[in-house]
């Protein structure tokens, strides 16, 4: 056990030294800098804010600089939004955008963990055929469509859901279905093909002939096997709900870190590209090993290697 | 004591039994189906399938209307028609109204046109070709780059698949959509640079330097899970004894990877590509909706729609065509895939 989370987490590491360089060497290919704005400020403004910010210097002491600082957890200050410390940016956009992707992810492993039982229950009949028509569905329609039509018909035809920000719980309403809802049909196909394999499987036999309530033989044995797949579509999953959070963060005008960092992106926000990008991919390889894990430990039937 | 009556259980042996058969006997035997040919096989499996042929259809259907249709259509994509900004469906403008009166046939302008005067069935039209077009072109690259790999990893076996597995390994670690973003802003500039200043290079420009990174970038992340796939299938393909009798022969090892093993798998490429293309669409239609794909005047299904949110009050089709338009293509190309994964290659399922 100690062995492999050694290994694991030193590979995490690896992969993001590898992003974090990556993401600063890519930087260096853009010409127009982030002081290239509507006024192009005078040559010699320009040399001293390059001087201020360290820019004059050459590439690689550029780099060794922000590789020192990185490693004391330091991200340094956004060029754009003057006198900001990217760190203080990630600080107050993550939790906002953190709380609307944990609901997302609850919402989804709940209602397909759900939508997928009772597709595999009712195998064949009306139910499951919906189920899956609509699973197909979800998996067909990306989260910016879903998402501006729903802003469409809930918020401006028919006017009865806020759409922009996060003030209220009704505010959650529509980024949260329009981020869960991929995930959801994803989920609830993974649990229908599960839940038909442990349904044939001799131990539900066994169950039933000792005379367990189905109720309990559904909840302790079946369900209990059906849902490992889903654990494992977990990382994939966060991946989604972050990518998604971009596209969603844009349509309902939620200012937090997904729309950061796609605005930092197109204005050319060194610091800020990079901080954004470096605290992303720590977050998702954080949870794929942390996922991991959980699977090993979950189905003691895996050996940790 | 006769023949006939004997009990069911004997231990006497009937001569009857032994002798040769007789041909109407022969015949009962010999019912064996006419032996069906990999491709027929398939092929027959595939078209018994209802949905994944009118998915097929379907597919075709957009094909037309994407690339042949455009060439014979009255307006062209980035046409800015004076006067005729903003109509509705069907709607015709004031000078347009005035030609029809004269006698003149005007086309309609069957989705209306945006806020600049460009027909909106028309960029639709030219937005479902570059959806297309990255899709098969980013599903036609990496299957070229993930099967080569997976093939050489999985052949040569040992130390080389040991580091070239944990290359994939290490690639896949990577979060995908960051760095898709990353390079789709950063690689414009060279590319840009590239089509100008070097000579024969200037077919980016023509194909469009959007277009260009995006192909780059998708051949560079997502060959990973081909080339995994590819190698499952040539470490087993490749124990068996037609690859022994290729070697044998003296055949060279590139030989045996293009003629034996990767015809072998045909049906897994065929059905892992086909599931590609739907996905790759997926996420260039998302980067243009945040404004990192394709470049604008070029329009693309996803830019359209983030185009249409402005006016979403007052034009709701000009969201809702783009919309049902990406979902249909992704959709139809999904089923497909499934339809073919159980025509070809049942085993890939799970």
């Amino acid at each position: 056990m100690v062995a492999y989370l050694v290994k694991r987490i030193s590979a995490a590491l690896v992969t993001l030294f590898l992003v974090a360089t990556l993401t600063f060497f890519l930087m260096f290919l853009v010409p127009g800098g982030p002081f290239l704005a509507e006024k192009a400020p005078s040559a010699q403004t320009l040399a001293a804010l390059e001087k201020k910010y360290g820019l004059d210097k050459p590439v690689h002491i550029q780099y060794i600089n922000y590789m020192k600082r990185l490693i004391q957890g330091d991200f340094g200050t956004s060029l754009k939004l003057r006198g900001r410390e990217v760190n203080d940016i990630i600080a107050t956009g993550f939790p906002v955008s953190a709380r609307l992707g944990a609901i997302a992810v609850c919402v989804a492993v709940v209602v397909g963990i759900f939508m997928g039982s009772i597709a595999a229950l009712n195998r064949g009949k009306w139910i499951d055929n919906f189920i899956m028509v609509i699973a197909t569905l979800g998996i067909a329609v990306p989260g910016f469509v879903l998402a501006t039509v729903l802003m469409y018909y809930f918020g401006v035809a028919l006017r009865i859901l806020p759409t922009l920000g996060l003030n209220s719980p009704q505010h959650y309403i529509l980024p949260v279905i329009a981020l869960a809802f991929y995930p959801t049909a994803y989920i609830s196909r993974l649990i229908r093909s599960s839940m038909l394999d442990v349904l044939g499987q001799d131990y539900m036999r066994t169950a039933k002939a000792k005379g367990l309530s189905q109720y309990i033989s559904l909840f302790k044995h079946a369900l209990r096997n059906a849902v490992l797949p889903v654990i494992t579509y977990l990382g994939p999953l966060l991946a989604y709900i972050l990518t998604g959070s971009f596209v969603v963060e844009k349509i309902f005008t939620i200012p937090c870190l997904g729309s950061q960092f796609i605005n930092s992106m197109t204005g050319r926000d060194y610091p800020l590209i990079m901080g954004t990008t470096i605290f992303l991919a720590f977050l998702l390889i954080t949870m794929n090993v942390v996922v991991d894990i959980v699977y090993k430990i979950v189905d003691p039937r895996i050996k940790l290697k | 004591m006769t023949v006939k009556n004997k009990p069911s259980i004997s231990f006497h042996m009937d001569v009857s039994d032994f002798l040769p058969a007789e041909e109407s006997e022969k015949q009962s035997v010999d019912i064996m189906r006419e032996s069906v040919s990999f491709w027929k096989g398939g092929f027959q499996r595939l078209v018994r399938n209802k949905l994944a042929m009118a998915s097929l259809t379907v597919i075709i259907l957009v094909m037309i209307l994407s690339f042949i249709v455009p060439a014979f259509y009255p307006y062209s994509y980035e046409q800015q028609i004076r006067g005729s900004e903003n109509l509705n469906i069907m709607e015709y403008s004031e000078a347009e109204l005035a030609r029809i009166e004269a006698g003149e046939k005007v086309f309609p302008h069957i989705l209306g046109t945006d806020s600049l005067g460009r027909d909106m069935a028309i960029r639709i039209m030219m937005g479902s070709r570059i959806s297309l077009l990255v899709g098969i072109v980013a599903s036609a690259i990496i299957l070229f780059i993930g099967s080569t790999y997976g093939a050489i990893a999985g052949y040569f076996g040992g130390k080389v698949d040991l580091i070239m597995m944990r290359i994939v390994d290490a690639i896949y670690t990577i979060p995908d959509i960051l760095i898709i973003i990353l390079l789709s802003v950063t690689l414009k500039h060279p590319l840009k640079s590239l089509a100008e200043n070097v000579p024969g290079f200037s077919w980016i420009d023509t194909v469009g330097v959007g277009l260009i990174s995006i192909f780059i970038v998708f051949s560079l992340l997502y060959w990973v899970g081909m080339a995994r796939i590819v190698r499952g299938q040539i470490l087993s393909l490749k124990e068996q004894e037609f690859v022994t009798a290729a070697k044998a022969l003296g055949a060279s090892h590139t030989r045996i990877i293009k003629d034996h093993l990767l015809t072998n798998c045909i049906g897994t490429l065929i059905v892992t590509t086909t599931l590609q293309i739907p996905s790759s669409i997926f996420t260039e239609s998302f980067l243009s909706f945040l404004g990192l794909g394709v470049n604008a005047p070029m329009p693309s299904l996803g830019s359209l729609a983030a185009q249409a949110i402005g006016g979403m009050k007052s034009y709701p089709h000009r969201l809702l065509a783009p919309a049902i338009a990406i979902s249909l293509i992704i959709l139809s190309f999904n089923l497909l895939g499934d339809g073919l994964r159980d025509a070809f290659d049942p085993r890939l399922k799970n």
